[in-house]
């Protein structure tokens, strides 16, 4: 069963595609999709959903503002 | 809980800031300018400053800044944000004003009017990106690039008796004392974007508290001018960059 | 209230530039101008009317806190002389690219190089013809008293703002540095930022209010259509004040056979040489270019259907004669005679050499 404490969404349009966010993640969320997006970019998307725990520190470190974090209230 | 019943407006604990603009922006993918400029813009939303700032934009990639911060800014030629900032701030003491340039504005053609503000003590804040090279026009070598680095005007890598040594302008900058606040940070991990983001609050703060220039540089990468992909550049700026340019507080008074 | 005092032209540009209402003086100093700011570091203005004045590091950083001051929708001015001027040229391209008003005066020395100190006429070329780089004007005010000055100071920034584009102020060593009687004009108070809005358009870097997006002040863009666009909206407003603002002196021009041109300290050796050629029979005039861009082409069209030659007189190896030439477009002779390096030729001089071109010839 699901057990997220957290949640991204990515702008999967605006995303270029250049990881930081992946390497950021803490608990490995966050994989680059197979596809990619009108820019040519494969884009971050949560292919782990169920392991985020709201920590920010993907839309921290993203320079293109692309991902929107949420937290469940405990 | 299902991420459905997460993924709700009253959950959201982070967003793109109020104050970006939802212009696409031009940077390279990893580019630590988008960061940067995500920083400010929360600052600036935080403070609630946003009718106030005045941002003054440089001649190097980052000379569309202002089309991503929706505030008033100048494009100033190359190198002479700090004299175009002095201005802006002499006349309109009661604005917030900062600059923002990369190493070759800042460090290389801007130096006189970089040292000469700071020195002066204009109750500015200027922003530094320092990522050792000319990444707008292609990968030159900046006053900041490092001994041995490469780049398109150094191809065997920076050799001093040709090239001169790299020019460690903060340091320069703390020991004036005009300046108030001199600090090197970066944005490689999630740690340390919040702590540029602790050091630019602090800088905006001491522009209100009227305590003079606040330099805030932050170490960065130009992922395409390094020749490397945006997380093998931050590996390669811990190991190389860091050590030359230590982070920290050069001076916090 | 209007005073008359007795001052050097560099000090009547100071106490014009408080009058008048300036905002902010940023400056470097070089000689023969250094007057101005230590008039102006002397009255100490900020006292009185908040006017900002600062001594810059160099006259690059002068031009570029101007271009700061201006985006701000203030009134700003800086001044130099020649090699100081050079150095200003980028940013004087850049505030026309930018479209910023601002007020730069020039007290001309001899060049090229660092030249000489002596008074010269030789940055005709760069303050008329663009100077910096790309197709670009500044709207020039040639003084020839220390009155016009004073004077110029206002009429400068006025016109400046009309156009949104840099406005100089090409003065020489002479006018700078001699002293004459001079009427101030009674003080205006600077703008508020509420006053530059409604008389100028909403368009400076004043913080982003909700009620507007955000201003920026920009001369750059990637996109050519745009650029091309910009460039002939630029050409439009020089075409504008070719046709809306050309100012000039006329001076026993109606029946002369000969036509003086000359401005500034030229022209006043150009007035007595006008009376000396009249007392020995020869008919000449003088026509003094008062705007010398937007420059009297029409005039000089005029004249030269009833005069039989023109002599552009200058303190430069003959710049302004090229546009004489132009504007007269091979109707009837001109030539040019001019000193360089500093010396300032006599009223006999300007004699000589109007009968050795076209009467004894």
């Amino acid at each position: 069963m699901a057990k997220a404490k957290g949640a991204i969404v990515v702008d999967t349009v605006k995303c270029k595609g250049c990881e930081l966010c992946m390497v950021a993640c803490p608990t490995n969320v966050i994989v680059m999709a197979k596809e990619v997006n009108g820019k040519g970019y494969h884009y971050s998307t949560p292919g782990n959903p169920d392991a985020c725990i709201g920590c920010t520190n993907c839309a921290v470190v993203c320079p293109d503002s692309c991902i929107t974090v949420y937290r469940a209230k405990a | 809980m299902d991420i459905k019943d997460i993924i709700k407006d009253e959950n959201v604990i982070y967003k793109k800031s109020a104050v970006l603009t939802d212009n696409e922006m031009h940077y390279c993918p990893g580019c630590t300018h988008g960061v940067v400029h995500k920083l400010i813009a929360e600052v600036i939303e935080e403070l609630g400053i946003q009718d106030t700032t005045i941002g003054i934009a440089p001649v190097g990639c980052a000379v569309f800044a202002y089309d991503y911060l929706e505030i008033d800014w100048q494009e100033a030629a190359h190198g002479r944000a700090p004299a175009l900032a002095t201005a802006v701030k002499r006349l309109m003491p009661e604005k917030m004003v900062f600059s923002y340039q990369g190493d070759g504005d800042l460090a290389a053609i801007g130096t006189a009017e970089t040292i000469h503000a700071c020195n002066r003590g204009e109750n500015i804040v200027m922003v530094f990106i320092n990522n050792g090279i000319y990444g707008m026009t292609g990968g030159q070598m900046a006053p900041t690039t490092l001994q041995g680095m490469k780049a398109s005007t150094c191809p065997f890598g920076r050799e001093p008796q040709q090239d001169g040594f790299p020019l460690k302008i903060t340091e320069i900058l703390a020991t004036l004392p005009g300046t108030s606040f001199v600090t090197r940070q970066s944005c490689h991990t999630a740690a340390s974007v919040r702590k540029t983001k602790k050091a630019l609050i602090k800088a905006f703060k001491n522009q209100q508290a009227g305590k003079g220039t606040s330099l805030v540089e932050v170490v960065a990468t130009c992922s395409s001018g390094w020749k490397q992909s945006p997380t093998k550049s931050n590996d390669w700026m811990v190991e190389n960059m860091f050590p030359f340019y230590p982070l920290g507080d050069l001076k916090d008074e | 209230m209007k005073e008359l005092k007795l001052m050097k032209g560099n000090e009547a540009i100071a106490h014009a530039a408080i009058r008048c209402g300036v905002d902010g003086y940023f400056g470097y100093p070089i000689t023969p101008q250094s007057e101005i700011m230590e008039t102006l570091m002397e009255e100490q203005p900020w006292l009185d009317t908040g006017m900002v004045v600062l001594q810059a590091e160099s006259e690059t950083a002068s031009i570029n806190m101007v271009y700061g001051g201006a985006g701000c929708g203030k009134k700003v001015m800086t001044s130099s002389s020649s090699p100081g001027v050079s150095l200003m040229q980028e940013g004087l391209s850049y505030m026309a690219g930018a479209e910023l008003p601002c007020v730069v005066v020039n007290v001309v020395r001899g060049g090229p190089g660092l030249g000489t100190i002596q008074p010269a006429q030789s940055d005709y070329f760069q303050s008329v013809k663009g100077g910096g780089h790309g197709d670009y004007k500044l709207i020039t005010l040639a003084p020839a008293s220390v009155q016009e000055m004073a004077d110029f100071v206002d009429l400068a920034f006025e016109l400046s703002f009309k156009y949104r584009n840099p406005a100089m102020i090409l003065s020489d060593g002479v006018i700078g540095q001699m002293m004459e009687k001079v009427e101030l004009q009674p003080f205006k108070p600077r703008m508020t930022e509420e006053e530059i809005v409604a008389k100028y358009g909403d368009w400076a870097t004043t913080g982003r209010t909700s009620n507007r997006k955000r201003n920026v002040i920009t001369s750059v863009s990637l996109d050519s259509e745009y650029m091309e666009e910009h460039n002939h909206k630029l050409q439009a407003k020089y075409k504008a004040c070719e046709e809306d603002e050309v100012r000039y002196e006329e001076i026993m021009c109606e029946d002369a056979d000969y036509i003086l041109v000359a401005y500034g300290s030229s022209a006043r050796i150009c007035q007595k040489a006008v009376e000396i050629a009249r007392e020995q029979g020869i008919k000449a005039g003088l026509l003094r270019p008062i705007t010398l861009f937007p420059f009297p082409t029409k005039q000089l069209q005029k004249l030269a259907q009833s005069a039989k030659a023109m002599l552009s007189v200058e303190m430069s190896a003959g710049q302004m004669v090229e546009d004489v030439k132009l504007s007269v477009n091979g109707a009837i002779p001109v030539e040019h005679y001019g000193r360089i390096g500093g010396i300032i030729p006599s009223p006999g001089e300007v004699v000589d050499a109007l009968k050795s071109n076209f009467i004894q010839g």
